[in-house]
């Protein structure tokens, strides 16, 4: 059964006023169109978790939609600051905004504990360090096996997850290749799953290589054809990171009426990402393309009768 | 909007305190086999000692990519060009499981807001968590990589405000209070012996048997006095204090002209 949807619809019937709501991917396959939809639909009082809060999360705090952040890594990547979370954190402005802080894998061990149903994830991070003083739900325990001690953090089920990928047939079996960050997690971890493709693709070309299928349609809700949904952040393969964004940002940012402006053009001025795409503009998109290709080889998986 | 650039003898090719900072990092990454990469300086600092220390290092991005031979400076630690060409590309969970808490890094890679004497460091916040006067991006992967890591070199500039006697909060812990460091590491099952080297705009600094950070060796053109002014302790400096060797015109076409043509790190 298809479940291809509009961006529109899959937001408007998965994603609820209150939810933990996970985008994930580590600088690569960031669903900034996902994002831009939830900012156009004015949801609120979310829960945003993510490692690395990025562009989209400065975005939809900005826009008013998240009163907490559960992250590990609060900056703009190669860039600096995030400044619409910083304005709410260190001047409380428009209003302040509650953060759960952990490190990567931290974060990582959460979505896998959540994913597999376990009580807690234990690592060996966070000694002699002010993280467990700052989140009391970081705590150490005792090895039933040993005298060791180590840290434990607690599961992380969002209630939606959005994974961004290369390509999807209609039931949502989901293959990505380049960074994987930890969206396999976070999937595995959600009560509700929405994934964004660049390409919906037949169920043979999953079937052809199923080593590459990271999210099994099993457990995805909604799947969401939305070419360049990732953009500023990219696709491997398909168009690279507009850092030229990423370091706009930086001063559009600076400020609450310029963030407001921009939010007023590119997200509530367009209906939707091809219109976002359109207003791009072709040749900002085409240079945004890898300069050559470099295909995996293929190999034989064998027929066995 | 490039600094001066000061040469050691007239001679000598005209350098920035960035490119000797970017160069001294390299350089000890001689005879390293896996090193962890972190944005910023030690981006740059890795790439330039792959071409030209240590062309065998293998670089591990918390991204995910193992073995990454980017083919221009990556801007950031999950740009793409990291991922075509590399050895492996692996989830995040198998990154710091298996290859980082597995105890397959021998160096990690940290910079920071705040270091204190004993190399510990400040990524999260400066003045208090709850009502802080400037929110810091966090730990990242920081506070693992200074734990799992076998050894830590760090890289910072120098000034009042990040060379400090206390810091604000421990994101990353160092050699902790100081001697017992080693101790505590032993005990609590720690891979990682912790920070060996920093690195700064003005010299080279280990550290002693008290867990305490001691100049080793002086940046051409750089002097005590420009030390002693920009730490919130009293330096202590080794005997003999040695002078870094200027880069080489190499080691500067390679910065200039390959690795950061733009000047993004070293203006």
């Amino acid at each position: 059964m298809s479940k291809v949807v509009s961006m529109r619809d899959a937001v408007a019937q998965l994603v609820h006023d209150g939810d933990v709501v996970a985008i994930e991917g580590f600088t690569h396959l960031i669903c900034f169109a996902a994002g831009h939809e939830i900012i156009r639909q004015r949801k609120r009082d979310l829960t945003l978790a993510r490692l690395t809060p990025d562009l989209i999360y400065d975005q939809m705090v900005a826009a008013g939609t998240a009163r907490k952040l559960v992250f590990s890594w609060l900056g703009n990547p190669g860039v600096g600051g995030l400044h619409a979370i910083r304005r709410r954190v260190e001047d409380a402005d428009p209003a302040p905004i509650e953060l759960e802080e952990y490190s990567h894998f931290g974060m990582v061990g959460r979505y896998t504990a959540g994913a597999s149903n376990l009580p807690f994830f234990p690592l060996r991070s966070y000694f002699e360090t002010d993280l467990p003083k700052a989140n009391p739900l970081i705590r150490p325990i005792r090895s039933p096996f040993g005298d060791d001690t180590v840290y434990a953090v607690p599961p992380l089920r969002p209630d939606v997850t959005v994974v961004h990928a290369q390509r999807a047939d209609a039931e949502g079996n989901t293959q990505m290749w380049g960074l994987l960050g930890c969206q396999k997690e976070a999937a595995f971890a959600a009560e509700r799953v929405i994934v964004v493709v660049e390409e919906l693709c037949s169920e043979a070309v999953i079937r052809a290589d199923p080593n590459r299928t990271v999210i099994p349609g099993l457990i995805v809700d909604a799947v969401v054809v939305e070419p360049f949904g990732a953009h500023p952040s990219y696709v491997q393969g398909a168009y690279d990171r507009d850092n030229r964004f990423y370091r706009d940002w930086d001063a559009i940012s600076r400020e609450a009426a310029t963030t407001q402006a921009w939010l007023d053009e590119w997200v509530y001025g367009v209906g939707g990402r091809a219109e976002y795409v359109a207003k791009l503009g072709a040749e900002r998109v085409a240079g945004l393309r890898p300069s050559g290709e470099a295909p995996s080889g293929s190999v034989d998986y064998g027929v066995y009768k | 909007m490039s600094e001066p650039r000061t040469g050691a003898a007239p001679q000598a090719a005209a350098f920035s305190k960035s490119e000797m900072m970017i160069v001294a990092a390299a350089r000890e990454l001689a005879g390293q086999r896996v090193c962890f990469v972190g944005v910023g300086l030690p981006n740059i600092a890795v790439n330039l000692a792959r071409r030209t220390v240590a062309p065998t290092l293998e670089l591990v991005y918390e991204s995910g990519a193992f073995g990454a031979k980017p083919a221009r400076l990556p801007l950031s630690i999950g740009d793409p060009t990291i991922v075509t060409g590399a050895t492996a590309v692996v989830s995040m969970f198998e990154l710091f499981s298996f290859y980082l808490q597995g105890g397959l890094v021998d160096v990690g890679f940290l910079g920071a807001a705040q270091v204190d004497r004993f190399g510990n460091l400040n990524s999260t916040v400066i003045g208090d968590y709850e009502h802080p006067k400037t929110r810091l991006p966090g730990s990242g992967g920081a506070c693992e990589i200074a734990i799992n890591a076998r050894q830590v070199f760090v890289i910072m500039r120098q000034s009042k405000r990040s060379f400090v006697d206390r810091i604000d909060f421990r994101t990353s812990p160092g050699n902790l209070g100081g001697a017992d460091a080693a101790r505590i590491r032993r005990e609590e099952g720690w891979l990682g012996r912790g920070p060996s080297v920093v690195v700064t705009d003005l010299g080279i600094y280990h550290f002693d048997d008290t867990g305490q950070m001691r100049l080793d060796s002086i940046h051409p053109g750089a002097t005590l006095d420009q030390v002693r002014e920009t730490m919130g302790w009293e330096v202590r400096v080794a005997e003999p204090l040695v002078t870094t060797p200027a880069p080489t015109p190499e080691e500067l076409r390679l910065i200039r002209e390959e690795l950061d043509p733009e000047g993004a790190y070293t203006k």
